[in-house]
């Protein structure tokens, strides 16, 4: 936002413009306000407690247990100053609120909305962490799919189908061989299959793909249902796969309250945490994906250069899918341990929306995963220790958060220049 | 290759109006224009080009579909399996089986869909046809739907949840106000209507206002309306029928609900209801707007081109809400004939079944034209009988629909499949003679 005025005689003077923001500052003010509420309007008494450590934990840790109408009060002042901060930085500072405060602010709302929801009761903070990291892995791998494809100009709605059908692929494979490594396989191929179709239909017959991606989901809800229902049911040994066994890291296991959520998992959640660097590392940094942005970018100057634009765009479709498969692979082999219908139940969308809200960024959509699965995760939490907010709001988060983002009101969610157009050769 | 014929066009620049007679340089002439013009976005070009293929590739994708259908059942049949392990030594067995399995399914489809000569008498037996339209009307109205928006180059994916708005604020006023009868039904159905349209607006105003897309938009709205939903049927005094504790609305009031086809003649235990005329006049009343309406001209104007119909003084954004709010209108219509037509007993959070994605294959295989969706929502409503049928008579899951739908889509979304497993033309082959005639002209005098 420069603007250059050329003086007749005078040098030209770049004026630099500044331009405040003020959805961030009224935004945390708006929650800030919440947590007022929370604190006089509807006091909560009693003591909230915090456990800490499982059983299983070698390193105990006491658990912390806070007076909770003392807390909720300080800690909703200290929101209020926050949100004032946030106002003064863009009235006096730079014209926009630096990131720490909101994230500052997030953690701390969220601190004071559990106070105040357990008064009197106890949230195991192990559990809900474990908890969290189950119902975001699936979320994660589709995200990354979801960033791998969209970054290079192919629009993934299929995400859904994709983590459906590597869920089934896995789950037969894995009973058949008894091999949680070859179901694992099986669902990557099974998954890239999907995107297979994807690609063929939305780069060579130039097929919407937006319509492709809602129709493969019908028809991988259709197919894998029919299987189910026709072959599984009726032999059950096609539909018990070996599950993955649990491999604590010596050491990283040990760290307290982390370490078991993050380093006693499956191999499926270790590939995670290398694939979500992987697919990082290799978008900015290695020459996969500079091609791969450029083709989603702006194909035709990628055509200009010599990269093959549909070729590239077909077999990083292709490749997203085999990423998109382990998520899937993740529910029959870890999670579930069986295949159901429909069982990834907009698991999906949910990985759509993260990869919009984390603005087609891999690390920022394995961000806005983990947070997806800890709104679904809460929800949970809650219902067991009897919160007063219904559970079905917290469902609805993750999606209303995605309609804000894509409508510019929390930040601005830019898609890839040429998402979803096809490109054709002229 | 069109290059080449520019100044050629140039040589002759007394007599303009050529480029109008000869098809090869009025492609010239566009190319140049569109260097003038921004082109319409890909979005636009593709559906316009769905709606240009012609019928018999839809005639094929259904048999391919039901084809590919076919397989599936044959191969998930455990006697055409038993036959094939023997296969080379009697392959005729395994071929009497597979012919089996298929017909015995397919004619079980037919008797569920249209006519079944088994239920005794002319009355009975024709209710299967009943069923069939029973299930086409909200696919029918749903699929209006779609096809307003793909006519206008938007995607209404968010058919589930203004179906969903819809049908609470239909059933809401089916059991909570007490009218007359004709008052009561037109009350609740427009109820239905203006749920569906707000909700569907919201997708209108974010995506004129701030350009989100309608795509994630209407997605996204799909879930909160469904949370939404589930939360007041879990909520006395909101949806949740009174005393009781399962997420289930009351029933709607006899004065609400949808007369049928059997109030009407006397005769049978038909379901077929009201909503089925209300869908035939949509339909109508959608042919007229598109086709003959100044309206409907700017929806297809913005359809075609966006930037083209901007420069021509069309407010796009406002075409844009407004399209949104008339598709929300008939997917509401949808919901309403799903709670004051089909299940008056009340409803749970599943009353969309599955109408909002199954409008999006109604639409492409009508080709998003009024009458087209019709036809195709009675054949998809045929599916949906007939598929009951055959789940409860052969065993065979319902699901199978699914596949046979979204075959059927695929196929007809890119009809050079179509043409290559057929052998088809193409379409444009025609002007392929004028071809050469068109390199005659020397090279050397393009350079």
């Amino acid at each position: 936002m420069t603007a250059t005025t050329p003086a007749a005689a005078a040098p030209i003077v770049h004026e630099k413009a500044r331009v405040r923001s003020w959805k961030s500052p009224i935004a945390l003010g708006v929650f800030a306000l919440a947590g007022l509420l929370l604190a006089f309007a509807f006091p909560n008494t009693g003591e909230t407690t915090f456990t800490l450590s499982t059983t299983a934990d070698a390193i105990q840790l006491a658990p912390f247990v806070v007076p909770t109408q003392l807390t909720v009060a300080i800690l909703a002042i200290l929101l209020v100053l926050l949100a004032l901060g946030a106002a003064a930085f863009v009235q006096l500072g730079s014209g926009r609120a630096p990131l720490w405060i909101a994230v500052v602010f997030a953690a701390l709302f969220l601190f004071t909305f559990l106070t105040w929801a357990a008064a009197g009761k106890n949230i195991p903070v192990p559990g809900m962490l474990v908890g969290t990291l189950a119902l975001s892995v699936p979320l994660i791998f589709g995200a990354l799919g979801g960033v791998i494809s969209e970054r290079g100009g192919v629009v993934n709605i299929a995400i859904e189908g994709q983590l459906l059908f590597g869920a089934f692929s896995a789950a037969i494979v894995g009973s058949i061989t008894g091999q949680p490594v070859v179901a694992l396989l099986a669902a990557m191929v099974g998954a890239m299959l999907v995107s297979f179709v994807l690609a063929a239909f939305s780069i060579k017959y130039i097929v919407d793909q937006v319509i492709v991606g809602v129709v493969l989901n019908v028809l991988v809800t259709g197919l894998t249902s029919f299987f189910y229902s026709k072959v599984l049911t009726t032999d059950p040994s096609l539909n018990s796969p070996v599950k993955f066994p649990i491999v604590p890291i010596p050491g990283l296991s040990e760290i307290p309250i982390l370490g078991p959520v993050l380093f006693r998992q499956t191999v499926i959640v270790y590939i995670m945490y290398i694939a979500v660097f992987l697919v990082w590392f290799g978008l900015f940094k290695t020459r996969w994906g500079l091609r791969l942005r450029a083709v989603g970018e702006h194909p035709t100057a990628a055509d200009t250069v010599g990269i093959n634009v549909n070729r590239t765009r077909f077999w990083n479709v292709a490749l997203a899918g085999a990423v998109v498969g382990i998520g899937g692979a993740y529910y029959t082999l870890d999670v579930v341990g069986q295949f159901g219908k429909e069982m990834t139940n907009g698991a999906g969308f949910i990985a759509l929306a993260a990869v919009i809200f984390g603005r087609w960024d891999p690390i920022r959509a394995t961000l806005a995963g983990l947070l997806f699965g800890f709104a679904t995760n809460l929800q949970s939490v809650l219902g067991i220790i009897g919160s007063p907010v219904p559970s079905d709001f917290m469902l609805m988060l993750p999606y209303v958060v995605t309609i804000f983002a894509v409508a510019g009101l929390v930040g601005v969610s830019r898609a890839p220049a040429a998402d979803g157009k096809p490109y054709i050769k002229s | 290759m069109s290059d080449e014929q520019i100044p050629a066009q140039g040589q002759k620049p007394e007599q303009p109006v050529e480029v109008e007679q000869v098809p090869v340089e009025q492609r010239a002439g566009d190319a140049v224009a569109a260097e003038k013009a921004p082109p319409p976005p890909a979005s636009n070009r593709v559906l316009r080009e769905i709606l240009s293929s012609n019928w018999l590739i839809s005639l094929l994708a259904v048999v391919v579909a039901l084809l590919v259908g076919a397989v599936l059942i044959a191969v998930t049949d455990p006697a055409v399996q038993k036959a094939a392990g023997y296969f080379f030594a009697r392959p005729g067995d395994t071929l009497r089986a597979i012919w089996e399995s298929v017909s015995g399914a397919y004619i079980s489809l037919f008797q569920g869909a249209i006519f079944n000569p088994k239920r005794g008498d002319f009355v009975n037996a024709i209710k299967p046809l009943t069923e069939t339209l029973t299930f086409a009307t909200p696919l029918i109205t749903a699929g209006l739907a779609v096809a307003l928006t793909f006519r206008v180059g938007m995607f209404n994916i968010g058919g589930r949840g203004q179906i969903l708005i819809a049908a609470a604020c239909a059933g809401w006023v089916s059991w909570s106000v007490s009218l007359p009868a004709p008052l009561h039904i037109l009350l609740a159905t427009v109820a239905a209507i203006a749920g569906g349209a707000l909700w569907a607006g919201i997708a209108g105003v974010l995506k004129a206002r701030t350009g989100a897309h309608e795509v994630i938009v209407t997605i996204m709205l799909n879930y909160v309306a469904f949370y939404l939903i589930s939360y007041l049927l879990k909520t006395p005094g909101a949806l949740q029928a009174p005393g009781s504790n399962t997420p289930k609305s009351p029933p709607a009031l006899p004065s609400a609900v949808y007369p049928t086809l059997s109030d009407l003649l006397g005769v049978g235990s038909y379901r077929l209801h009201l909503g089925f005329l209300l869908a035939i006049l949509a339909t109508v009343w959608l042919w007229y707007l598109l086709n003959r309406s100044s309206l409907g001209f700017r929806f297809r104007a913005v359809g075609e081109n966006p930037h083209a119909a901007r420069v021509a003084g069309i407010s796009v954004t406002r075409v844009y809400i407004v399209a949104m709010l008339l598709s929300g209108g008939l997917m509401g219509l949808a919901g309403a004939s799903q709670v004051l037509g089909t299940t008056t007993t009340g409803f749970a959070a599943g009353v969309d079944a599955g109408i909002g994605f199954d409008a999006i294959t109604v639409a492409l295989l009508g080709r998003s034209r009024p009458w087209g969706v019709f036809f195709s929502g009675i054949l998809f409503g045929a599916l949906k009988a007939g598929g009951y049928t055959m789940q409860a008579s052969q065993g065979i899951p319902i699901d199978i629909v699914l596949v046979v739908q979204s075959v059927i889509v695929l196929l007809i979304a890119a009809p050079p499949l179509v043409r290559s497993i057929f052998r088809l033309p193409k379409p444009d082959e025609t002007p392929r003679a004028r071809r050469p005639r068109a390199t005659a002209t020397p090279k050397v005098v393009t350079k």
